[in-house]
């Protein structure tokens, strides 16, 4: 039987016959690769996530971990994913040959990783964050804090957090109060609570590397005093065995809704349980130069958010993969042109309105993981790409489609959780089948990572309108040279094109009314419609980029299926964005005006 | 030491598997290729008695172009180089005729142990390793669930019915072994990438000395006279439990000699 999890042939449509990802092994940095090696990698990271990751996922979603004031306890499981995975040596493969990486391009990276998230997102976070912190240290720590933590990392011996929010600072970093007090030997000592952090303690390697945002005493006000240190659990010495406890510590764990194998808690830094040298205080190493902490975080914030996207992408696909599994085998009713109760029952999925979940499922979650490969690889180009020009253009289009990627999935591919739910019936709300688990997981994407909102005043304050509007401009380029594509190829291709053609152009406009009144709150007031309609429109296009090759492809059931899809997306999806778009345009100030007392 | 490991490619048990109505014999275009699992607990066999005892792991292996994956794959496990026997005249050879190319294959290659499993998931005769011990006149060793070496001494476990035989034997010999004698590692990535630059030597019959009178369908020692699908599975019989389950639960069991 096919995987549940992820469907490899999709994967295989997606990286060789669209992305053309083959076409990177020219690239110097890619050149010991070729199709091969992608196979392989692609191979083993199924074989792992369906023999280690899926096999504890309902486990550890059962059984959270706890703490009994001196120690979290998880299921074994959880480690001995960890090791194989790291003994697998995937956690470094896309990094430099020279950190001891195997220089794997990110877009095959992603798909790979897409197996372990869908398999068991919350186990997946762990290595997830560990390498968001290896990669950062790799851009910006000295050659030694990389060599006494992200080498360690990448070695599987110690883990990663990223340290940002605090209770009373989550989306709004400005107001972070945790200090760092600079010391003689060069040192800092930090002192204040961190929330939310995720795999913030645990036992499940020998030290845990936190990534802290913290303020130094006299740097300037707001988001530019904020600084970047490395705040081990354990102390390393020059020679890199694990030294005195820092003197931070797990002040309690949160209690979620989903993600529950994925430790989450608030740490209190410098409390005074632990004296690190004989005094209470957090030790502290500054990462590149003081008050540019926030600047060194968001160098990684594409391929975080891409990495959300891709966690809410994979578990909306094995909920969709799941629903069709169920509904082939489920029999339930008869077909409405013939109910005689003597014939034997229909399986659920020759019910129209089955297949119409069923399509929707696989339009949100193929789809998504369309963008999420093609931002992927945009990330490749962007750092590989033989001209600057192609490497400034692939970044400028990264950019503006990250908010878009981080967000699409995660309210769509919850969507399509939704629906495979609805798919199983009454079977679907109960803990006897998966995906309620799914939903449950799911339902963080649109909040962690910058939340829906937090993405809609990117897209629309900050990407659309970059380089003068050169941001949107890169978008609707793109778009423009797949309507001609689809313009050349006729029929109802073409017919996808036009209507993905006047939802660009409409688009084009409402940003710029939307911006002609120079009024930042009222231009901002409905950003979520204007990310939702962008969003809708940026998977319509990638629709009509699969269903080109579909189309040109000789006819089987897979290619069949994407025109399908794509039939549905354009006939079903598309046209939402028309309200949405007449609503912008009529800069309608009904939530700007709104009071808080009228509530 | 000199170990050499015998690696088959068969079709995904995950995936249809079927004959070929022409010849009888295994369709393997219509399903992927994988290694056959217990050749992965011979691999890794091989991998740890190397680790320990030093030398050089060697994959040999005998079936279409197409086995070349199976065989990246076990290089990337950490075999150290392969031999892939891929001859037309090979195909359809059952298993007598099987145990003489491999003999002639491992006079080219020379061993000090020849590991593989037990059986095949595709043919399941499981007579492949006292077939080579008898041709190539030394003693085997199966269904192995754990192996020590010491010297030229070779101790090991045998699984039976009852428990298990300790048997011991001198080298070279021929090992086969049973699931339960080891966790097969996974490739690393370093060594999927490493594998592709492992040596790979390709044997036709001349180059291994293969009379081609002595292999292939025509002129093999047995023949599949008739097969057939298997049955569908029949519906279940449902039993209402009306205060009697537990009985005619014992009942059922009892019927089909289980208890």
């Amino acid at each position: 039987m096919p995987s549940q999890l992820l469907s490899r042939r999709d994967l295989e449509f997606l990286l060789y016959e669209w992305l053309d990802v083959e076409r990177l092994t020219s690239r110097d940095r890619y050149a010991d690769h070729d199709r091969s090696t992608f196979d392989a990698v692609l191979e083993l990271s199924e074989q792992i996530a369906t023999d280690h990751f899926a096999p504890h996922n309902k486990l550890s979603d059962a059984r959270e971990p706890t703490f009994d004031g001196e120690r979290v306890r998880q299921i074994p499981e959880i480690k001995k994913a960890m090791e194989v995975f790291s003994g697998a040596g995937l956690l470094g493969a896309g990094l430099d040959a020279e950190h001891g990486g195997m220089q794997l391009p990110y877009a095959v990276g992603s798909a790979g990783f897409a197996w372990f998230q869908a398999a068991n997102v919350a186990t997946s976070a762990y290595p997830m964050l560990t390498l968001g912190n290896v990669n950062l240290l790799m851009a910006h720590g000295s050659p030694e804090q990389i060599d006494k933590f992200a080498r360690p990392m990448v070695e599987g011996r110690f883990m990663g957090t990223m340290c940002l929010s605090e209770p009373q600072a989550g989306s709004s970093l400005t107001d972070i109060t945790t200090r760092a007090e600079p010391q003689d030997d060069g040192t800092h000592r930090l002192t204040g609570t961190k929330m939310w952090i995720s795999a913030g303690d645990h036992e499940l390697s020998e030290n845990i590397v936190h990534l802290v945002l913290a303020k130094i005493p006299g740097g300037p006000p707001g988001v530019k005093g904020i600084s970047l240190f490395i705040v081990p659990k354990y102390l390393v010495t020059e020679d890199g065995a694990l030294g005195e406890r820092n003197d931070v510590v797990l002040a309690g764990l949160n209690h979620k809704m989903g993600y529950r194998g994925t430790t989450n808690t608030l740490l209190n830094f410098g409390e005074g349980v632990h004296t690190p040298g004989g005094r209470p205080g957090a030790v502290g190493y500054l990462v590149g130069e003081p008050h540019r902490g926030l600047a060194y975080m968001f160098t990684m914030m594409n391929e975080a958010r891409i990495g959300v996207g891709a966690g809410a992408t994979a578990l909306g696909y094995t909920g969709y993969l799941k629903s069709l599994e169920y509904a082939r085998r489920r029999p339930q009713g008869r077909p409405v042109a013939g109910k005689d109760p003597a014939t034997p029952q229909v399986p659920i999925i020759e019910h129209a309105d089955v297949r119409r979940m069923l399509l929707a499922q696989k339009s949100y979650v193929e789809g998504a993981m369309g963008l999420v490969l093609l931002c992927a690889s945009l990330a490749d180009d962007a750092a590989t790409a033989p001209t600057e020009e192609e490497r400034a253009r692939a970044g400028l289009l990264l950019d503006t489609l990250t908010p878009i990627v981080k967000s699409w999935p995660s309210q769509w591919c919850l969507e399509a959780n939704s629906l495979a739910i609805q798919v199983h019936g009454g079977y679907g709300y109960t803990r006897d089948y998966d995906v309620e688990q799914h939903y449950r997981d799911n339902r963080l994407n649109p909040i962690h990572e910058g939340t829906h909102g937090v993405q809609a005043m990117d897209l629309l304050g900050r990407k659309v309108v970059a380089g003068g509007g050169a941001g949107l401009a890169a978008l609707t380029e793109r778009i423009g040279e797949t309507v001609e594509r689809a313009g050349k190829a006729g029929g109802e291709l073409a017919g996808h094109g036009a209507a993905l053609q006047a939802a660009v152009t409409r688009i084009t406009e409402v940003t710029a009314a939307l911006w002609a009144p120079m009024d930042v709150e009222a231009a901002l007031a409905n950003a979520s419609v204007y990310l939702e309609a962008v969003g809708h429109t940026v998977i319509a296009w990638i629709w009509l980029e699969q269903a080109l090759i579909a189309a040109a492809a000789p006819p089987d059931a897979f290619y069949s299926g994407k025109l399908q899809a794509a039939r549905y997306f354009f006939r079903w999806e598309l046209p939402r964005t028309g309200p949405q778009l007449d609503l912008l345009a009529s800069a309608d100030r009904t939530t700007l005006d709104m009071r808080a007392d009228w509530f | 030491m000199n170990i050499v490991v015998l690696v088959k490619q068969v079709p995904d048990t995950e995936s249809p598997r079927k004959l070929k109505s022409d010849d009888s014999t295994l369709d393997r275009a219509a399903a992927d290729g994988v290694i056959n699992e217990l050749d992965e607990y011979a691999i890794e066999e091989a991998l740890k008695i190397k680790e320990a005892h030093g030398g050089e792991v060697t994959v040999l292996t005998m079936g279409p172009a197409k086995a070349t994956d199976s065989i990246r794959k076990a290089l990337a496990m950490g075999a150290d180089k392969a031999v892939h026997l891929v001859d037309d005249g090979l195909a359809g050879s059952d298993a007598l005729q099987t145990s003489y190319a491999i003999q002639q294959a491992l006079g080219r290659t020379g061993f000090d142990i020849v590991i593989l499993g037990s059986e095949s998931t595709d043919a399941r005769t499981g007579v492949l390793a006292a077939m080579l011990s008898e041709r190539l006149g030394v003693p085997q060793i199966t269904l192995a669930n754990k192996v020590e070496i010491d010297g030229s001494a070779i101790k090991a476990q045998r699984v039976t019915d009852y428990g298990y035989d300790r048997v011991e034997a001198t080298l070279p010999a021929v090992v086969s072994v049973v699931e339960k004698i080891n966790e097969p590692r996974y490739p690393s990535f370093k060594g999927i990438m490493a594998a592709k630059k492992k040596p790979v030597e390709t044997l036709g019959l001349g180059d291994a000395g293969i009379d081609a009178a002595q292999v292939g369908l025509a002129n093999a020692a047995t023949e599949v006279v008739d097969f057939a699908d298997a049955p569908a599975r029949a519906q279940g019989q449902i039993v209402t439990d009306e205060g009697d389950g537990g009985a005619k639960i014992a009942e059922f069991l009892a019927s089909k000699k289980f208890v």
